[in-house]
């Protein structure tokens, strides 16, 4: 039984609660195990995900650090190489793009440069996506970017259960792995079952079973794609809706199986069409699922827009609800 | 390897000598197996700053750890990687310290804490802040980073990120900087507003000095100096360790970026040559001593040629190998990830 079984069984939680429950985990199973980045003892995290962890686990494993992306995530590279276990924390993926030197050209490739000899076993935790009007240096979806690179581990629980359990995962790959974390699940709630332990970082869930359609999803997608596959519903069609988990590796297997049964696939994406991951997916399915396509595979993506910050015009620049049911209608409907 | 304790100071001057020639010799035999197109990519040679790697190398322990650039022969083979480890690698071959994945640039070898063997310039310096916070975080206060780049990396931002985070943690790391004058073709005067180095990293509240690096005793005695105050809880140090290299940048550098008289001038301060001279002078050593460690060291080159010629290349079956490594490849904490296999297969 987990320690923090407090024998009511699964709980309600939030996705903030969640993860922070995971990272208080983390730290008192192993010592080893730090966590820093930007404001993340006093100020608690830009989300308040560590917000009250450096009272009981001290300053130097909950460590704030200057604002040097590239160094501080370098430094948990080194860190890493010298035995410890980071958790590096990333306000936003727009910040990454400052350490994306230290992601790309150095923890995705020692492993490889080195014949074998030095693996990362770096965790990085960052927000990914778009809704909360803080406009285009904030808010995108760029975890396609980080999919593309051999090395790499990826992956966006998009479910309280999952922010819960994922990062003991992380925490025990030997592999450099990052976390997405989109900020509008946050304040969602979710069932976690105090005692699911670490789980699987590469298998795609089923969240949803359906039978006239696939809508594949990741992160803040997920919970708009099973709204949108109740409102299916109600107009009589009905659709498997697939939560990615991992982004790297993808779990094709999973996709394909679903397609095979349902003869069509939407394939949803925060992130920007052009080049995007909703690209690689649509493609690597048209090559293993062809034969059992009853339609063309479609996407809806991100708008080729930098994200706006008025409401309505943000609203407009990322799939919502309504557009995801309309694009499996058009999907659906038979062809005249 | 270096690491040993010397016992007279007759024996140190000896053996710094012999290490600056292992070098020299090692890698002019390099850029003739370029010529022979055995060695391939890129390849930046030491040849005159020998006196840096030797000094400093000289006063490492087993447990310290080292990273470099991607001019790093001499300090890898001074670190105790095997001649033949690092022939190999630059031939491509299995035998390589890499596997024959790194080449030239990034040769590795994590039994002598031989972190590389970096080509993002500046991209290591923030590595090595990590592995002075791991070393104190678990209580391994005898331990040090030497972390060695060239001016060059002053200009890059990673540099002052680094040097920063060092100074508010007070973390064991030595920043070697070896000032060749030239980033590539670019000078000092045209790449730092701020020519005086040492100053300029004594900003971060951190002690910085500059010394003559084409002195190998002079390299040796900061160096000591540098790492005594460091074991004993002093937070980092940096020294600016003023050299030059007597090659072109690469093998592709047609060196047209510099007046030749320069190149003169700082030859007949060949650190090799200037202490070899300075022992004779002395009586410390003989001819027939210099002599010795020049065979010496041919020997250990030929026979790494030797290795490296002979070895296999890896096969290409071996093509996606080292690119992630299996959970259960990790000694991480927790309990063992339950890996779902229900022997899926694609429709």
């Amino acid at each position: 039984m987990s320690a923090y079984d407090t024998g009511e069984g699964i709980r309600s939680m939030t996705y903030r609660e969640a993860m922070h429950e995971a990272l208080h985990e983390a730290l008192a199973n192993d010592d080893r195990v730090f966590i820093m980045g930007e404001d993340v003892a006093d100020y608690g995290g830009t989300y308040a995900v560590t917000k009250g962890l450096h009272e009981e686990f001290g300053r130097d494993r909950v460590r704030n650090t200057p604002l040097s992306e590239s160094g501080f995530v370098g430094a948990g590279i080194g860190a890493a190489l010298g035995g410890l276990r980071p958790i590096v924390e990333i306000m936003t993926v727009n910040f990454s793009l400052l350490a994306l030197d230290q992601l790309v050209n150095t923890a995705a490739t020692l492993l490889h440069m080195s014949g074998g000899q030095l693996n990362v076993p770096l965790v990085v935790r960052m927000t990914t996506g778009a809704g909360r009007q803080l406009a285009a240096q904030h808010s995108h979806s760029l975890e396609g970017w980080f999919a593309h690179v051999p090395g790499l581990k990826v992956i966006a629980p998009a479910t309280a259960e999952d922010a819960r359990w994922m990062l003991p995962s992380a925490l025990a790959d030997p592999n450099p792995v990052i976390i997405f974390e989109h900020s509008g699940l946050y304040n969602d709630r979710g069932p976690v079952d105090p005692n699911t332990g670490p789980v699987d970082l590469d298998r795609a869930a089923v969240r949803r079973s359906g039978s006239d359609l696939t809508i594949i999803a990741s992160a803040g997608m997920v919970s708009k794609a099973l709204e949108a596959a109740d409102q299916l519903d109600k107009s009589g069609v009905s659709a498997d809706v697939i939560d990615l988990r991992s982004l790297r590796p993808l779990d094709i297997p999973t996709l394909a199986a679903s397609v095979a049964r349902t003869n069509r696939a939407l394939v949803l994406d925060e992130g920007w069409r052009t080049g995007g991951l909703s690209a690689e997916i649509a493609a690597t399915l048209a090559e293993v699922c062809f034969w059992s396509l009853d339609a063309p595979i479609a996407r809806l993506a991100g708008v080729e827009v930098p994200i706006p910050y008025a409401k309505h015009l943000e609203l407009a620049a990322v799939p919502q609800v309504d557009d995801i049911v309309a694009a499996a209608g058009n999907l659906v409907r038979p062809i005249e | 390897m270096s690491d040993q304790l010397f016992e007279t100071a007759r024996s140190l001057e000896h053996r710094l000598l012999a290490d600056m020639i292992r070098i020299r010799v090692f890698e002019e035999r390099c850029a003739e197996l370029y010529g022979q197109s055995k060695i391939r990519g890129f390849l930046h040679l030491y040849i005159g700053e020998e006196a840096i790697a030797t000094g400093v190398m000289s006063c490492l322990g087993p447990t310290d750890a080292v990273l470099a650039t991607y001019r790093e022969h001499g300090h890898a083979l001074l670190r105790g990687v095997p001649a033949e480890s690092i022939m190999s690698e630059m031939f491509g071959k299995s035998t390589g310290c890499s596997g024959g994945r790194g080449g030239s640039m990034h040769l590795f070898d994590e039994s002598v804490r031989f972190f590389g063997g970096n080509a993002i310039v500046g991209g290591h310096l923030p590595l090595a802040v990590g592995l002075g916070l791991a070393d104190q975080m678990l209580g391994r206060s005898d331990q040090v980073t030497v972390c060695f780049f060239g001016e060059g990396a002053m200009a890059e931002g990673e540099f002052h990120e680094a040097l920063n985070l060092a100074a508010l943690w007070n973390v064991p790391v030595l920043f070697c900087c070896e000032n060749n004058r030239y980033a590539m073709g670019t000078s000092l005067q045209s790449s730092e507003s701020q020519v005086d180095l040492a100053l300029k990293a004594a900003s971060y509240s951190i002690p910085a000095w500059s010394v003559d690096g084409m002195d190998v005793l002079e390299v040796h005695k900061a160096t000591t100096k540098a790492l005594t105050a460091i074991r004993a809880g002093g937070g980092p140090m940096f020294i600016e360790f003023q050299t030059y290299r007597f090659r072109a940048h690469s093998m592709f550098d047609p060196d047209l970026y510099r007046d030749s008289d320069e190149v003169e001038q700082w030859k007949k301060r060949d650190p090799i040559m200037t202490f070899g001279e300075r022992l004779l002078d002395a009586g410390d050593v003989t001819s027939d001593d210099i002599d010795e460690m020049w065979a010496a060291a041919r020997a250990e080159t030929e026979a790494a040629v030797e290795v490296a010629d002979a070895a296999p290349l890896e096969s290409i079956d071996t093509l996606l190998e080292h690119v992630t490594l299996e959970a259960s490849e990790n000694s991480s904490p927790g309990p063992d990830t339950p890996f779902v296999d229900d022997d899926e297969v694609w429709p």
